[in-house]
């Protein structure tokens, strides 16, 4: 008798998207403490950070749902080595802004390592992990469908 | 007063060669924790999800989150790194 399954549904991704979502609320705050403290490089170079972080837990979820439908090994494998590629990208990517002369290397890398946490502080807020709802709370997709 | 001088600048060098190798080792320090942490957090979903293959969704969910946490402090050693090269 075949029986029908249906596929795993990507919670990782809907929470990360919910993330990058966040990032974009709480961009103006940030941007605006980084015009007061540093001026107009350290505005891009916090608008820059903020493109950063959404873009890594986009990828970083995009990469647990694309390995999740593999094996639990291939899980393992892209976690780790999607952390250290991550890192060096990251790395790299810092190293080559801060050679920019209107870049605030310091303002970039603060706004990336704040934003990071901050937004995953706030996102427990909206994370739901009963059997029913392993992802976001059910009412909190409704809201950001109606957004 | 040559040598002085020359002392002087040598010792500059030196700072700022040490604190160079300073904040690689932070760096590289920082990096060590969260993959031993992200190792640890990936094995025991792992294990989770082949006991429970039920549950496997809010494991992933917690995995993810737990990941996200863990690689919060890789990237606070990048910012050291940052404020330890000035």
């Amino acid at each position: 008798m075949a029986t029908s399954m249906s596929p795993p549904v990507a919670h990782e991704s809907a929470i990360a998207a919910q993330l990058a979502r966040h990032a974009v609320y709480v961009a103006p705050a940030i941007l605006i403490a980084a015009g007061i403290y540093g001026g107009p490089g350290a505005v891009i170079s916090a608008g820059i950070g903020l493109v950063i972080v959404a873009m890594n837990f986009l990828v970083s979820a995009r990469l647990i749902a694309w390995a999740a439908l593999k094996s639990p090994s291939a899980v393992q494998a892209a976690v780790l080595g999607g952390f250290l590629a991550r890192l060096v990208v990251l790395t790299a990517l810092v190293f080559a802004l801060a050679q920019v002369n209107f870049i605030d290397a310091v303002v970039l890398v603060l706004t990336i390592a704040v934003t990071h946490l901050g937004l995953l502080i706030w996102e427990t807020r909206y994370v739901s992990l009963t059997l029913g709802a392993p992802g976001l709370k059910p009412g909190v997709i409704g809201r950001s469908e109606e957004e | 007063m040559h040598d002085i001088l020359l002392a002087v600048q040598e010792a500059g060098e030196l700072k700022d060669g040490l604190s160079s190798i300073g904040a690689g080792i932070a760096y590289g320090a920082a990096a060590i924790g969260p993959g031993i942490g992200i190792g640890i957090v990936v094995g025991n979903a792992i294990t989770a999800m082949a006991r429970q293959p039920e549950m496997s969704g809010p494991i992933r969910t917690t995995m993810f989150l737990g990941i996200a946490f863990t690689e919060a402090l890789a990237l606070f050693g990048f910012v050291l790194f940052f404020l330890a090269k000035g």
